[in-house]
């Protein structure tokens, strides 16, 4: 037993870093080299346009209309994501249907296919001669080429977020609770919205939050199924491609930094929200 | 009895939706890649395959692939190794750091190697002095692709060792294994599914990734295109029957990936 508490890592809290060897040189210079010196170029580039230069860039027509696709689009997608995801996951982890176990292993197909594939896909689906967009033309609705377009693609990537992070939730909630609710005299609604759902928020809003960041970043599927024309689908990280291709690198350097602040605003954001999580679970 | 039923209708509509909302986003979308990849037959398919710009498409993602994956590894071990078996001050930076090429967009990771690498910056004139071509060249896309990999062994490597402890390294080392023994002989056995794990996913990112490469390669045809770039420029020029071949068989890769990641899930959790 003395030996065992010993040799445990948690019970020697030290101050100090763990002596060099070359475990560290290895972390060390592969993420200078890979992360911090290519990341200390975009933010020495950025200061060195000046804050009034910088300014006029990131406010400017094209960059405000950018960032309005880009951001109420991908909310947009994850909110929807949030409400079927949470469904979804919901249906995969209490139900037995034929199809489940396809179902199941398919909803991570967006992580494993290249965004590219995707975008042809999706293009090839919701264009006018595609089976789907021929489907909604019936109604009147355009989406391959149009915002709608960039909607579809973001609900296509940030689905999966939303459905793996619910399922290990949803898999270690105690139904005992619901029967105890159900005793106690609450109809089925009551059950749902005062027993289920309160601790399923956290988890729902991480889901949410993961695919929002991803979305507002994705490239590739979006190039190929948008037009990419400003002012009416042309989400930022489209944008940073057309001003690299056009060698406007100031251009190029202020909308890529903002979208750089916005990951990092979101990472923080995700972390407290797994927090947020995790306190629930212990509960 | 009424209100069991009432239950049965609602799980019925639920999966119905469910299965529609799936139907719509996914389902139709992959049903319909295979079948513009094989509607004319399978030689279409195979012809277009054999063209010189596949070929060569190809051959760049997996010599991309084969230089990202052994780097990624050793820096993934290594970063696993430490934050796993020490406590230190700095350690949840260090793992916030390893996480961040997650959250940022492909596209920013590739203008960060423009910006540092390119012609305009100093290093990329330092560099192009001395005959070494960074951007719109393989060192680029191999930075770019070990840039968005970064993540991926360290990540699954380091709740395995954490689950592991170090009790059987150092029963190991007691019994007088030097440290090379204790890797090869005591940690690598125990994490083997979590390290293949983290191979599959380096692997499978490390062959589909389109934006960050995409950014720095110029995406030429039969120079600078991997294949999902291939697939992107073929379908912007018209020539549908080549994208959609390349793309049936990056989503072949997928597939095997989804599956290799469903086996090895099972063995990780056991």
């Amino acid at each position: 037993m003395l030996i065992k508490n010993v040799s445990n890592p948690d019970l020697k809290f030290t101050d100090k870093l763990p002596k060099f060897n070359v475990n560290w040189l290895i972390i060390i210079s592969y993420l200078t080299l890979i992360l911090i010196f290519p990341s200390a170029a975009l933010i020495t580039k950025s200061f060195s346009l000046g804050p009034e230069e910088f300014w006029r860039i990131a406010t400017s027509k094209i960059a405000i209309s950018a960032y309005n696709v880009t951001f109420f689009t991908a909310l947009f997608a994850a909110a929807i994501n949030g409400v079927m995801g949470t469904l979804i996951a919901w249906v995969l982890v209490r139900y037995d249907f034929p199809g489940k176990k396809i179902i199941d292993g398919a909803i991570d197909l967006p992580f494993a296919l290249p965004t590219s594939v995707a975008g042809l896909v999706l293009a090839t689906v919701y264009s006018n001669q595609g089976i789907l967009g021929k489907f909604f033309g019936i109604f009147g609705v355009k989406i391959a080429f149009t915002r709608l377009g960039v909607f579809v693609a973001m609900l296509f990537i940030s689905l999966p977020f939303i459905v793996r992070t619910l399922q290990p939730v949803l898999q270690e909630m105690e139904r005992e609770v619901e029967e105890a609710a159900a005793c106690l005299g609450a109809n089925e609604f009551q059950t749902f919205t005062k027993v289920i759902l309160p601790p399923l928020i956290p988890p729902i809003l991480t889901g949410v939050a993961l695919g929002f960041s991803r979305a507002v970043g994705e490239y590739g599927s979006v190039v190929l199924v948008a037009s990419n024309i400003p002012f009416q689908d042309l989400i930022a990280p489209v944008l940073v491609f057309q001003y690299l291709e056009e060698y406007n690198y100031a251009g190029a350097t202020v909308i890529g930094t903002i979208l750089l602040l916005f990951a990092l605003i979101s990472l923080l954001g995700i972390n407290l929200l797994q927090q947020w999580s995790r306190r629930y679970a212990i509960q | 009895m009424q209100s069991s039923n009432k239950g049965k209708n609602y799980q019925t509509i639920l999966i119905l939706i469910a299965i529609v909302y799936f139907t719509f986003i996914l389902l139709i979308p992959v049903v319909t890649l295979i079948f513009e990849a094989f509607h004319k037959g399978f030689q279409p398919f195979l012809d277009s395959l054999q063209s010189v710009e596949f070929q060569e498409a190809l051959k760049l993602t997996l010599i991309i692939t084969a230089i990202t994956l052994p780097l990624n590894t050793i820096f993934g071990l290594s970063a696993a190794w430490i934050i796993a078996r020490n406590q230190f001050r700095g350690r949840a930076l260090l793992l916030s750091i390893i996480d961040v090429p997650f959250s940022i967009s492909p596209v920013v990771a590739g203008l960060m190697l423009v910006l540092l690498y390119g012609k305009n910056s100093w290093l990329g004139g330092i560099l192009a002095s001395v005959g070494i071509k960074i951007i719109f060249a393989l060192p680029g896309m191999v930075l770019a692709t070990m840039f968005v990999t970064l993540p991926f062994v360290a990540r699954e490597i380091i709740p395995v060792l954490e689950e592991i402890g170090p009790q059987e390294e150092e029963a190991a080392r007691i019994l007088g294994a030097s440290d090379w023994q204790i890797f090869w002989r005591v940690t690598i056995p125990n994490i083997r599914w979590g390290l293949l794990y983290g191979l599959l996913l380096t692997n499978a990112r490390a062959m589909g990734e389109f934006g960050a490469v995409s950014v720095v390669s110029g995406s030429i045809l039969g120079q600078t295109a991997t294949l999902p770039i291939f697939v992107e420029q073929t379908y912007k020029n018209y020539q549908t029957e080549a994208a959609f071949s390349a793309a049936a068989i990056l989503a072949l890769l997928g597939l095997l990936t989804l599956i290799g990641k469903e086996f090895l899930e099972r063995r990780v959790d056991n």
